[in-house]
């Protein structure tokens, strides 16, 4: 807590889960001093059944004691409770609702396709996962090209990380991860040149190397994962969603 | 005057949260009817990822998905009609959202589960569990109303929307299991703010009568009792 009289913010997160990545980045961006919790994802502890208590979920963000829920609501928080430093959202309608859409996209549609190849067998079942992943990136390569949602920009949020790079790219370092360990391409730079580009610049950030782990690290967590499934102790989807 | 247009049916309670929207910022729009069952060119077209109602059209420009329209709304016409829908504190608009998802990803689905349900062992199952989701929301609707009449306070907001969009669903389906879910007795602010929501000026005039609902949840109902037998031969 900031010494100064502070900001009151504690994050209780996990440090391989995307959606704790997406709120310390966002908390990053915009200079805001927090402290940090490790809790473990897959056994909630207390504090986290106290106030999460429908989800017994990460992240949870504590702002004087009150608690935030569910990454993309904490993102849009941010911006309403601190109005005049950066902002994560566009401020014009269109394109905010052009956000939202796509960030619904990246939870609903992305995510679940890229857990599925990491939970596949090799063979068909592979394959087709690994297809839907292309074609939902095809979906956003589509979208920062000519007559898309973010045409030409470096950024979903123009010149400078916005909500939707933050959403997106807080996850979108599994693709390489989950390229190296089920041995599949994902992000082929030439089928899908612009999102390829796109996610080498948003990985350069300064704030965002600060935030997501080593990919080592990544590497080795979900080495680990995909042993313990194949290992037939049982492993359910908690892994996999941990791993996301 | 077709400079706002909305693709979907009233039956649809997703469609309905647009509706609702639209209705309390007493916005003129045309309403664009689609067929149960059929999927118009103007949908596939305005929804390509999706292809699902509803979709709100505002000067030829398509937006997706219940929340994000509503969200929408409420900025491109922030004073019209009865006012915001997103509550002024962001506490507040951060608690409606999350209730929000939480109402998509878990309720709902439950509702939908009795009606799906093919014995009476599951549909005993399903009901369960959307009444303990109910008593999970009465809970949310007495912290965020803080004594007042609906969820915003003393005016219609988000969550009466996204979730107010469901009361004659609900009420459908009591009817159709013969089962009491948004009761008095278990659920007595809930039971309140569903009687007071459905008499809301921008409500009833909108709002599809339980009837009907329950009409259309008995089509439904009879498409998926046939979908599951198709997916069982198939097996």
């Amino acid at each position: 807590m900031d010494p100064a009289g502070g900001f009151d913010l504690e994050l209780l997160g996990s440090w391989a889960d995307s959606h704790t990545h997406r709120v310390q980045l966002a908390l990053k961006l915009k200079g805001l001093p927090f402290e940090y919790r490790e809790e473990d994802s897959l056994r909630p502890s207390a504090a986290v059944l106290l106030h999460n208590p429908v989800y017994g979920s990460l992240p949870v963000l504590l702002h004087r004691g009150r608690a935030l829920l569910h990454s993309v609501v904490i993102l849009q928080y941010l911006d309403e409770a601190w109005p005049s430093g950066r902002l994560l959202l566009p401020s014009d309608p269109c394109d905010r609702a052009a956000v939202r859409f796509w960030s619904h996209f990246a939870d609903d549609k992305l995510a679940p396709s890229v857990a599925a190849v990491f939970s596949s067998c090799p063979g068909d079942g592979r394959k087709a996962a690994v297809d839907q992943v292309h074609q939902n990136l095809k979906l956003l390569e589509r979208e920062l090209g000519g007559g898309g949602a973010f045409e030409g920009r470096r950024f979903f949020g123009g010149d400078e990380i916005g909500l939707l790079d933050v959403v997106l790219g807080c996850g979108s370092y599994w693709l390489a991860v989950f390229e190296e360990v089920m041995e599949v391409k994902l992000v082929d730079p030439e089928a899908f040149p612009r999102f390829h580009a796109w996610l080498r610049d948003f990985e350069e950030q300064r704030e965002v190397k600060e935030t997501i782990p080593p990919i080592d690290k990544l590497l080795e967590y979900a080495t680990a994962v995909r042993q313990m499934m194949l290992g037939g102790t049982g492993a359910d989807d908690d892994n996999v969603v941990a791993v996301n | 005057m077709a400079d706002v247009k909305l693709i979907g049916s009233p039956l649809s309670p997703y469609v309905l949260r647009a509706i609702l929207a639209l209705s309390l910022k007493k916005v003129e729009y045309e309403l664009l009817e689609e067929k149960f069952g059929e999927k118009s060119e103007l949908l596939l077209k305005s929804n390509p990822i999706y292809k699902k109602i509803p979709v709100l059209i505002h000067h030829d420009r398509p937006i997706c998905e219940s929340a994000v329209i509503v969200e929408y709304i409420d900025e491109v016409w922030p004073e019209s009609g009865f006012g915001a829908i997103l509550p002024a504190d962001a506490y507040h608009r951060a608690l409606h959202r999350f209730w929000t998802y939480y109402v998509d990803d878990k309720w709902f689905p439950s509702l939908v589960a009795i009606g799906k349900a093919e014995t009476e062992e599951a549909k005993a199952e399903a009901v369960e569990r959307v009444r303990a989701g109910l008593l999970l929301l009465e809970e949310a609707f007495v912290k965020l109303s803080e004594g007042k009449a609906f969820f915003g306070g003393d005016r219609v907001a988000f969550l009466d929307v996204m979730f107010g969009c469901f009361v004659n669903w609900i009420v459908a389906a009591e009817e159709l299991v013969s089962v009491e879910l948004l009761d008095e007795a278990t659920v007595p602010a809930l039971h309140g703010w569903a009687v007071r929501f459905r008499e809301h000026e921008a409500v009833k005039e909108v709002m599809p009568d339980s009837g009907r609902v329950l009409g259309f949840l008995k089509i439904l109902q009879a498409k998926w009792k046939a979908d599951a037998a198709a997916a069982k031969k198939k097996l």
